[in-house]
């Protein structure tokens, strides 16, 4: 089967006069790595919710591998392996008891369980911990075991929210790895909600912005990109040193910088110069780093840097939120 | 069949969800520290009884009592005034063992986080608390049993004297009754632990409600009836008027009801549980209510503990499956 595995058209949820979401519409492919991005209090977890059928939709419909979470939450959970921001275990039982316990309410006899939960853990580097008390596990772990928690039960969709939340850089990138590589392996789809820009930029194929409960655009980053700063995609930044000893003081540097501007501002290609901290930073509609130097040199300033940067998520995440609506 | 067998065929069984939560349930209850002091103080009590019981057997039993032939049930009820008979501590700690094994059953979930791991899962949500309730009562059950049972055998062993079926009949009853009233503040605590984020707080409410109906609750039936009480010299009608009125208030108390019911099944002589008149006594032959009859005495006792435990199961169900999930 191919095609959309999640569906989701006008869902709406709303907590007296707050609403949590607001007429959501979402398709995720299948196999494909979905990143939802937004900020805290976005919605994020309203929807994961009513996607697993644990809270009600007000209005709209939710389709998670061809079912209603709403009519039919277990079929759902059958299939949707859910890891939520911060993973509960039962303390006192050992890693390998809690898998085991997840994959028995599965429906798995205890030995296949035993057999799958002792596989999982070695997949996710635990083995050696398998049988210590989830309790003395450290926040990494934790969250590692939780996604053999996950893939125990062979899900066909994989809900991640905020996973990497409180682990160290070097975690993150194991384990946001380690969700690739799976996902990869058994063609499992993925939606990865988190407010980490450069993690999402990392494993997602596609990237939804969620703000306020709205869905503001979907798309892969450098689709995103051209969204949304249009005619300009590139970004060029110089450094610009003009000599001391230039006649007519501090006067004098002025003339002079708003020289080197009008000469930058008149190349072909260049739409606007913003100067911030001593610097120039130029929105141009090619790459024109060649063209810059050679007129900022031509003017007869110094050039100290020059630097390109294509947009990245950070930039499209905080060009959304200039607005200042619902920004934390 | 070896046992190893038993437990190879045991291992490869698929078992069903609710089984498999009540399981973990029971044996989380029976392994842990909670229950195996419970159970000690339970223990001390059934020996202490016994003991004053076994001590003042021989004053107990008098000529022409109509209750000889019932020689076995007073190691239930006899005291010396000292210490409480087995029934009045039941009474009093039977609370105390549901509510120790109730209160932490929804909200400890919540705190963490396992909740909404377990929910999860392909299981009904109604699942995680009818399970929880299952097992407590199954270990409380067991427990009882296992507790009469040795009563009887310990009684047995010093009087050397067997019980008759009756007797045997009218123990099981006492049995099964003190199962029912355990599992009203089970279900009560139960309730608490849905309302209240907090352990403490909802062990504290429970307890609050159990010291309130087995010392306040009295004192203030005693304080309302005591301005309402007729002279002496009022009509028969009036005086039985007020006494029923009086007995009415008293039983709102589940401990009311549970020890009027116990004395009645317990003490086979006791043939009414509200104000008899001379005209009713005048050519009653005193002697013991058949097993039949003592049973119809205590059935709306009976009636009205089941009534309850199922009035608070039913909210805390529906007050659970309204619950909106959270990750914590």
């Amino acid at each position: 089967m191919t095609g959309n595995i999640i569906e989701l058209t006008g869902l709406t949820r709303k907590y007296g006069q707050f609403t949590a979401v607001d007429n959501l519409s979402l398709t995720i492919a299948r196999g494909e790595i979905f990143g939802l991005l937004g900020p805290n209090g976005a919605g994020k977890s309203t929807t994961i919710m009513m996607m697993l059928g644990l809270t009600e939709p007000d209005s709209g419909t939710a389709r998670v591998c061809g079912l209603d979470p709403s009519a039919d939450p277990v079929g759902v959970k059958k299939r949707t392996g859910y890891l939520p921001e911060e993973v509960g275990f039962y303390d006192d039982m050992s890693g390998l008891d809690n898998l085991v316990y997840t994959a028995c309410l599965n429906g798995l006899s205890a030995k296949e369980a035993k057999a799958k939960a002792e596989k999982l853990l070695e997949r996710v580097g635990l083995s050696r911990e398998k049988h210590k008390k989830t309790g003395k596990y450290s926040r990494g772990m934790r969250q590692r075991l939780g996604l053999a928690d996950v893939l125990i039960k062979d899900p066909e969709v994989i809900i991640l929210d905020e996973p990497t939340l409180g682990i160290d850089p070097a975690g993150v990138r194991e384990f946001l790895d380690l969700i690739v590589e799976l996902s990869r392996e058994h063609g499992i789809t993925v939606l990865f909600s988190s407010h980490h820009l450069h993690q999402v930029q990392q494993v997602c194929d596609r990237v939804g912005l969620f703000v306020g409960g709205k869905l503001l655009a979907t798309g892969d980053v450098q689709s995103l990109a051209s969204q949304l700063f249009g005619k300009s995609p590139y970004s060029v930044e110089a450094g610009i040193d003009i000599p001391k000893q230039h006649p007519g003081g501090n006067t004098g540097n002025d003339q002079k910088r708003r020289e080197i501007m009008d000469a930058l501002l008149a190349l072909s290609g260049v739409n606007d110069i913003m100067e911030e901290n001593g610097k120039m930073h130029l929105s141009c509609e090619r790459d024109l780093t060649g063209e810059i130097a050679a007129a900022i040199i031509g003017c007869g300033a110094r050039l100290t840097s020059l630097s390109k940067r294509e947009y990245g998520l950070d930039d499209i995440y905080y060009r959304y939120f200039e607005g200042g609506e619902n920004h934390e | 069949m070896t046992l190893t067998g038993y437990f190879n065929r045991k291992n490869e069984r698929v078992r069903h969800p609710f089984r498999v939560i009540m399981e973990k349930e029971m044996a989380d209850h029976l392994t842990g520290w909670r229950f195996i002091i419970l159970t000690a103080i339970m223990a001390l009590t059934c020996l202490g009884s016994l003991y004053t019981a076994l001590a003042n057997m021989g004053q107990a039993v008098k000529p022409n009592d109509p209750e000889g032939t019932f020689f076995f049930l007073k190691l239930f009820t006899i005291s010396d005034g000292t210490m409480p008979s087995f029934v009045v501590f039941i009474s009093f700690l039977g609370p105390l063992l549901g509510i120790g094994l109730g209160f932490d059953a929804i909200n400890s979930e919540h705190n963490r986080g396992t909740l909404s791991r377990i929910l999860s899962q392909p299981i009904h949500r109604d699942y995680i608390i009818n399970a929880k309730f299952a097992a407590a009562l199954a270990v409380i059950s067991a427990m009882l049993f296992a507790l009469g049972m040795l009563v009887m055998g310990a009684g047995l062993v010093t009087l050397g004297i067997p019980p008759t079926a009756e007797e045997f009949i009218r123990m099981i009853l006492f049995i099964l009754l003190s199962i029912v009233y355990i599992a009203f503040w089970l279900n009560l605590s139960i309730l608490f632990s849905v309302l209240f984020r907090q352990p403490a707080t909802a062990a504290l409410s429970a307890i609050a409600v159990w010291l309130f109906f087995s010392v306040f609750y009295p004192l203030i039936v005693n304080l309302i009836t005591k301005g309402m009480e007729p002279s002496p010299a009022a009509s028969p009608y009036q005086l039985v008027a007020f006494e029923q009125f009086r007995l009415t208030l008293l039983r709102v108390m589940p401990n009311q009801l549970f020890s009027e019911a116990t004395t009645t099944l317990l003490m086979p002589s006791v043939r009414s549980l509200g104000p008899l008149t001379m005209e009713q006594m005048i050519g009653a032959v005193p002697g013991p209510l058949p097993l039949g009859q003592s049973v119809l005495l205590v059935w709306p006792q009976v009636t009205g503990l089941a009534a309850g435990t199922i009035v608070s199961f039913v909210i805390s169900y529906i007050l659970f499956m309204r619950r909106e999930i959270r990750p914590r």
